[in-house]
C-alpha cells in the first residue's frame, strides 16, 4: 500500500472526518426507511415503558380476589384474571419488568466479557489469539444450559445469579463478531499512529480499537436481548429461573400451560406479549445490521 | 481427513475430562449434601450410605473412582442392540442413584433414553425436511410473494418459543380439534404434536441459513457460467449451488443437536413424555446428584460426539477448510 505524501495529509483529513461522521447519519436514514425495524423498535420502546410506568395505575400485581377467581377478559379486567383473581394485565407489566431487566443486566454481562475477550484475543493476536478462540470454539460445543441450570440447582434459585449464569453462556459469538473486527481494524494507520504516540495496549484497545467496532457491537447486542430473555424464560418455565412472588413472563406462560384447558388466556396473552418482543427485538437487530452495514454479524 | 479425525478425537477427551471434573467439584462444593433433605437418619444408616456411595473416601480418591468408572474399558457395540447399556457395551459405570437406590444411573438412562432420542431424531429431521426446501424456494423466488411468506415464517418459527407454541398446538389441535394426542408417548399419535413443536424452531433456523447460503452461492460466477451453458434451472440448484448453499446450514447443525438436547427437557415435561430430559430436569429438583452428572456428562459426549460428525461433514463438503 502506497502512503500518503505529507503534503496531501491535510486535505484528506477534514474528509475522513465527514464520512466517518456520515456512517451514522447514513445508518439512521436507511434504518428509517426499514419499516418492520421502525416498528419493532417503537414496539419495544412502548413495551418498556408500559412496563416501567403502566404498573403505576393499574391494579396490584398480587391483590388476590379469590372469589372472583379467573375470568375471561372484561372491561374490568382487560386482559381477565387468573385463578387467584389476580388482574393478567398487571401481572404481565410487572412480569415484563423482571424479563427485561434481565435481559438488560445479563446482556451488559455478556457485552462486557465478550467484547473484552474478543478486542484483547484479536489485538494481541499470535499465539495467545490462537488459544483463546479455540477455548470459545471448544466453550461452543458444550451443552451450556445445562450449566446454567446446574448453577441454579445446585446454588440455590437466586436473581442475581441468574444475571451472570445467562451473561456467561451468551459472551461467545459477540467474542468471536469482536475479534473479527479488531483484526481488521488493527492494521489501520491511525494505530499505528496511537503506537508510534507511545500509547499503552490497554489505552489503544480500549480508546481507539472499540470505538471503531461499535457497529457490529451494537448491532449483536440487540439480537443477545432476545436470546436472554428466551433463556430466562425458559429456566423460569422449568421452574428455575424467578421465582414466586416475583414473575415474569417465562413464569406467566408455565402457569398459563397448566391452566390453558380451561382458562385459554392465561397462555395466550403472556404468550403472544413475550413473541411480539422478541420478534420486535429480532426485527429491529435485523433492521440495524442493514442499516449499519454489519457482515460479519449475520447468521 | 482420518488424520483430521483423530485429531478431532485427541481433541474431545480434554473436553471431557473438564467436563466432568466441573461437574464432580461443582456438585461436591454444594451447601448442603445430597442427603440433607432427608429425614434424620442414625449415624449408622448414615455411614452405611456414606459407604454404599463411596462418600467416606476423601476426595482425591472419590474423584479419581469416578473418573476411572467413567472411562471407556471395552468395546462392543453390539451389545447396544440388547438395550442401551453402557456398562455393557463401553465399560462406562455411572453408578447407583441417590434418590432410587436399587437403580443405576445406567439402567435409568438405558429405559429413558430412547424415548428422547427419537423426539430429536424426528424433529431434527422435520427441522431438515421443512427448513431447507422453504430456504431454496424463498432464495430462488427472491424478493417475490413466496420470499416473505417462507421467510416471515421462518421469523415466526423463531420468535415463538417452544413452550409457549407446544401448550398452542396441544390447546388447537389436542384438545379442540382432537386431531393428535396431547400427552404421552405411545402411539404415533403421541410423536406428531412434540416432534412439530420441537422442530419447528430449528425447521426455521435452517430455512433461513439455506436462503441466505444459497443467494450467496447463486451470485457466483460458476452458476452464471452453468445458466450460460444451458443447464436447467433445477440442476443448477441440485448439481452446482446445493453443496456451497449447504455450508451455513451443516454448521449449524452442531448448535441445533445440543438446542434439540436441551430444548427436550420443555417438550418432554410439556407433552409428558418418559424421556431422559424430564428425568433430568427431576433429578435436579430431586438433587439426584448421581443422575444429575450422569446426565449431563451423558449429553455432553453426545454434543461432542456429534459435533465431531458435523465438522467431518463440513470439511468434507468444503475441501477448503482442511488446510486450516
Amino acid at each position: 500500500m502506497l502512503s500518503p505524501s505529507p503534503q496531501r495529509l491535510p486535505a484528506a483529513a477534514p474528509d475522513l472526518a465527514e464520512r466517518g461522521h456520515s456512517l451514522w447519519n447514513d445508518a439512521w436514514h436507511r434504518l428509517r426507511r426499514n419499516r418492520l425495524a421502525l416498528a419493532g423498535g417503537l414496539v419495544v420502546i412502548t413495551m418498556i415503558l408500559l412496563c416501567s410506568i403502566g404498573p403505576l395505575f393499574a391494579q396490584s400485581y398480587q391483590d388476590q380476589a379469590l372469589d372472583l377467581g379467573a375470568t375471561p377478559p372484561s372491561a374490568a379486567h382487560w386482559l381477565g384474571t387468573d385463578t387467584l383473581g389476580r388482574d393478567l394485565l398487571a401481572r404481565i407489566l410487572y412480569g415484563g419488568r423482571i424479563s427485561i431487566t434481565v435481559g438488560l443486566i445479563a446482556t451488559f454481562v455478556a457485552l462486557v466479557i465478550g467484547v473484552s475477550y474478543g478486542a484483547v484475543a484479536g489485538f494481541v493476536g499470535g499465539k495467545l489469539d490462537a488459544l483463546m478462540m479455540r477455548v470459545v470454539d471448544i466453550m461452543y460445543a458444550l451443552p451450556f444450559t445445562i450449566f446454567v441450570i446446574l448453577l441454579m440447582v445446585f446454588f440455590g434459585r437466586n436473581i442475581f445469579l441468574l444475571f451472570f449464569a445467562i451473561g456467561a453462556v451468551e459472551w461467545l459469538t459477540m467474542a468471536r463478531i469482536v475479534r473479527g473486527q479488531v483484526l481488521s481494524v488493527k492494521r489501520m494507520e491511525f494505530i499505528e499512529a496511537a503506537r508510534a504516540l507511545g500509547l499503552s495496549r490497554g489505552r489503544i484497545i480500549f480508546r481507539h480499537v472499540i470505538p471503531n467496532v461499535l457497529g457490529p457491537i451494537i448491532v449483536y447486542t440487540t439480537l443477545t436481548i432476545p436470546a436472554v430473555m428466551l433463556l430466562e424464560a425458559f429456566l423460569s418455565f422449568l421452574g428455575l429461573g424467578v421465582q414466586p412472588p416475583m414473575s415474569s413472563w417465562g413464569v406467566l406462560i408455565k402457569y398459563g400451560a397448566d391452566d390453558m384447558e380451561e382458562f385459554w388466556w392465561l397462555l395466550v396473552f403472556p404468550g403472544a406479549v413475550f413473541s411480539l418482543t422478541l420478534f420486535s427485538l429480532n426485527f429491529l437487530g435485523d433492521g440495524l445490521r442493514d442499516a449499519l452495514d454489519v457482515r460479519a454479524a449475520k447468521d | 481427513m482420518l488424520r483430521f479425525v483423530g485429531r478431532r478425537l485427541l481433541e474431545a477427551i480434554p473436553v471431557m475430562f473438564i467436563i466432568i471434573t466441573g461437574t464432580f467439584f461443582m456438585q461436591r462444593f454444594v451447601p448442603g449434601g445430597p442427603f440433607t433433605a432427608e429425614k434424620a437418619v442414625t449415624p449408622e444408616v448414615q455411614r452405611n450410605l456414606d459407604a454404599y456411595y463411596h462418600l467416606d473416601d476423601p476426595l482425591w480418591k472419590q474423584y479419581r473412582d469416578y473418573l476411572w468408572d467413567l472411562t471407556p474399558k471395552s468395546f462392543h457395540p453390539f451389545a447396544l442392540r440388547e438395550g442401551l447399556d453402557l456398562k455393557a457395551a463401553f465399560g462406562i459405570d455411572f453408578r447407583p442413584s441417590f434418590k432410587y437406590p436399587n437403580r443405576t444411573v445406567n439402567e435409568i438412562i438405558a429405559d429413558k433414553l430412547p424415548a428422547s432420542l427419537e423426539l430429536g431424531g424426528w424433529s431434527l429431521l422435520l427441522a431438515l425436511g421443512l427448513g431447507l426446501p422453504l430456504g431454496i424456494l424463498a432464495a430462488v423466488r427472491r424478493n417475490t410473494w413466496v420470499d416473505y411468506l417462507c421467510s416471515s415464517a421462518a421469523m415466526t418459527g423463531i420468535c415463538v418459543p417452544t413452550f409457549v407454541l407446544g401448550p398452542l398446538l396441544v390447546l388447537a389441535f389436542g384438545i379442540h380439534l382432537g386431531w393428535f394426542s396431547a400427552s404421552g408417548w405411545n402411539s404415533p399419535s403421541d410423536r406428531v404434536l412434540p416432534c412439530l413443536t420441537l422442530g419447528s424452531v430449528y425447521a426455521a433456523y435452517i430455512a433461513r441459513l439455506t436462503r441466505g447460503g444459497f443467494l450467496e452461492v447463486l451470485n457466483q460466477d460458476y452458476i452464471r457460467t452453468a445458466r450460460a451453458k444451458g443447464a436447467t434451472e433445477s440442476r443448477i440448484i441440485f448439481r452446482h449451488a446445493l453443496r456451497g448453499g449447504l455450508l451455513p446450514v451443516v454448521s449449524f447443525l452442531g448448535p441445533a443437536v445440543a438446542g434439540i438436547l436441551t430444548g427436550s427437557f420443555v417438550i418432554e415435561t410439556i407433552f409428558q413424555i418418559p424421556g431422559l430430559g424430564r428425568e433430568f430436569v427431576n433429578s435436579a429438583f430431586n438433587r439426584d446428584y448421581t443422575l444429575v452428572l450422569g446426565t449431563v456428562i451423558l449429553y455432553a459426549g453426545l454434543i461432542v460426539i456429534l459435533n465431531l460428525v458435523v465438522d467431518v461433514v463440513q470439511v468434507w463438503l468444503n475441501p477448503k477448510l482442511r488446510f486450516e
